[in-house]
């Protein structure tokens, strides 16, 4: 029996050995590809990795870079969770990264799809018209977003903050491409079947673009959800605040508490974990049907 | 059920004329199936009938009334596409009741009607399957299940069949024939097989350039082609054309100063050219027409076809399929005149 063990275990650290398969050793190309992945991965890795070790530690500790504290603590999680301002920002947070998410993936794909299958004089021109604003970046629209968001009253309110998220350029172009793949018979076909335009867009395009609403849904919470800049400007009050500007607020004009914004991060990571694996599953049956598609 | 009526069609896109004064009348419950090369408008016409392009000049009447200005959905019409158009997120019975949206028919009713639709199509129990899960040809039912469980006045097919191995095309074609037998609704089916069109279709519409050719039953269109296009066109091998001029009122001289007599009287001086079917064509007539020797030959089994090089230019025959000529072999092609075509050389219409 012993024999036999060791037989297997050297068989199975010779298969490690070659990574896996039976093919043999394998070539320096693919070594230098893994080194090249870990190396990228370790990149990707350590920020969060700093995140949450700092999180585990004293403020007296914060600026000591050792990754493992000396003495951990959840003292940091307790004092952000019992903060009442963190809920607040942190429903703050939900709230419009949700609302814009959802406005995006209607109106973007809406936009897109009339764009894509309607054939109307200056279509060309209005798909132009909307790319271009892709170069415009987002401090220069921020003072004339301010100045109409004074006018309308709409400074420091929910619709404030919303308003400049709720359709963007990139979701519609993105849109408008994948539509191209839907084919104009199944539009057509539905045209026949009775259906209206409106009802032909939501019932046979949008979920034909699955993969496409789950990638816009992605970014477009992602972006909402750790926006700062704009959020900053157009909110006054502690209780209007997203979680990133909260977070920021924390501790006093003599120091900033690293250890409680990074906590409050980490917390905050949670949502867009749940965002990604919600989705991404679309994401990777999309890929995997566009292989597929013969 | 209805009659179709097409008046003057025109359709432009820009400034290209894709079809041009397309007069066609169908009648209740016919099988016509409209066959002819890419972009001859064969597809444009059904889409105009249908609704899905706007007619520029004339019109479509369905069951006595002008449709021009309704929309698909209120045409009273049905369409099987050639990609299936099936819905891949939805089931089979859900693809099938698509076709039953916009009806106000009971859900009990709905339900009836989907499955005496999948019955007929046997397609009972693959209901609860998604299209990713059925073969082409099953696709293919369901795309005409959805077509019929609305019991619409006119079924439009658009190349339905093209998509389909040569097996499954034969077996599909079948079934839709039967289908037509049973429901007995009007059917316009596109194609540009023309095989398909000589076997399914009670009247062939023959198309080139946007316009209609010929429009006649498939033994019409066969044997009195209307002009060189159709006869060309219809049947495999294609007929053979050979040139000439009509040198008296019934006779007509080839290049080879063969001379041909006719019992119908020909316009005198013309040039013309004449058409002759392979399967008319025969190495074994007393009356030889042209002399050459064969360059190929293609055996069949219960016949061969060979081609044979003459000074009139290449020419297929069908010969026996027990004994036929050898290759390099001299023979002497004739046809008895009844079987010959006269078309006008310059005009291609047909004389006789």
């Amino acid at each position: 029996m012993a024999v036999v063990d060791e037989v297997e275990i050297k068989a199975s650290s010779d298969t490690l050995l070659r990574g896996g398969s039976a093919r043999g050793p394998r070539n320096t190309g693919q070594i230098i590809r893994f080194l090249l992945l870990f190396a990228g991965g370790i990149l990707m890795v350590m920020p969060i990795a700093y995140m949450i070790s700092t999180s585990l530690k004293w403020p007296h500790e914060v600026y000591n870079l050792n990754f493992i504290p000396d003495e951990p603590t959840i003292e940091n999680y307790t004092y952000v969770l019992e903060d009442g301002r963190f809920y607040g920002w942190f429903v703050n947070s939900i709230l419009i990264a949700t609302i814009t998410t959802v406005c995006n993936v209607i109106f973007d794909s809406l936009v897109g799809y009339t764009l894509c299958k309607f054939r109307f004089p200056g279509r060309y021109i209005v798909f132009i018209a909307i790319l271009s604003t892709l170069m415009i970046p987002t401090e220069m629209l921020v003072i004339p977003w301010y100045i109409m968001s004074q006018q309308f009253g709409w400074l420091d309110t929910y619709w404030g903050i919303l308003f400049p998220g709720l359709m963007t350029a990139f979701g519609t172009f993105l849109m408008k491409q994948f539509f191209e793949t839907v084919p104009d018979d199944f539009i057509e076909a539905a045209r026949i079947d009775g259906l209206n335009e409106l009802q032909i867009w939501w019932t046979v395009a949008m979920p034909l673009v699955k993969p496409a609403l789950a990638a816009l849904a992605i970014f477009v919470f992602l972006g909402n959800w750790t926006a700062f800049i704009w959020p900053l400007i157009v909110t006054n009050s502690v209780g209007m605040y997203t979680l990133p500007v909260g977070l920021s607020s924390f501790g006093d004009e003599a120091d900033v508490a690293w250890e409680l914004i990074m906590t409050g991060a980490a917390i905050s990571t949670i949502p867009t974990l749940i965002v990604f694996l919600i989705f991404q599953r679309f994401i990777i049956r999309g890929v995997v049907m566009a292989g597929l598609k013969g | 059920m209805a009659d179709l009526i097409l008046r003057d069609l025109v359709k432009r896109f820009d400034k290209a004329e894709v079809l041009r004064s397309i007069n066609l009348e169908v009648h209740d419950g016919e099988f016509v199936v409209f066959v002819g090369p890419s972009g001859c408008g064969k597809s444009t016409t059904l889409r105009l009938i249908a609704g899905l392009d706007d007619v520029t000049s004339g019109t479509v009447e369905i069951a006595g009334r002008v449709v021009n200005n309704l929309e698909p959905k209120d045409r009273d019409i049905a369409m099987v596409f050639q990609n299936y158009a099936i819905y891949p997120h939805m089931t089979v019975r859900r693809n099938i009741s698509f076709g039953l949206k916009s009806s106000k028919a009971s859900r009990a009713e709905k339900t009836r009607r989907i499955e005496e639709v999948a019955a007929i199509l046997g397609m009972t129990n693959l209901l609860d399957r998604k299209p990713a899960q059925l073969s082409g040809g099953q696709r293919q039912r369901v795309a005409i299940g959805r077509a019929m469980v609305r019991d619409p006045a006119v079924f439009l097919f658009d190349e339905p069949l093209s998509n389909l191995d040569a097996q499954l095309r034969t077996q599909m074609r079948l079934e839709i024939k039967k289908l037509h037998q049973r429901v007995g609704s009007t059917i316009i089916f596109v194609t540009h097989d023309q095989v398909e069109a000589m076997t399914m279709a009670d009247r062939i519409v023959i198309m080139k350039d946007g316009r209609i050719q010929q429009v006649g039953t498939p033994a019409d269109v066969y044997h009195s082609p209307a002009n060189m296009f159709v006869a060309q066109f219809i049947g495999a091998p294609s007929m053979n054309l050979i040139p000439g001029a009509v040198a008296h009122d019934h006779g007509v001289t080839l290049a080879s100063g063969q001379s041909l007599h006719f019992d119908r009287a020909l316009p005198q001086g013309r040039n013309v050219t004449l058409g002759i079917r392979p399967e008319d064509l025969s190495p074994d007539t007393p009356d030889a027409i042209v002399e050459g020797q064969v360059t190929v030959r293609e055996p069949l089994g219960h016949e061969t076809l060979i081609y044979v090089g003459t000074p009139s230019g290449d020419l297929i025959a069908k010969a026996d399929g027990r004994t036929p000529p050898e290759v390099g072999a001299s023979v002497r092609l004739g046809a008895l005149s009844q079987n010959i075509h006269v078309f006008d050389a310059d005009t291609g219409e047909a004389l006789l």
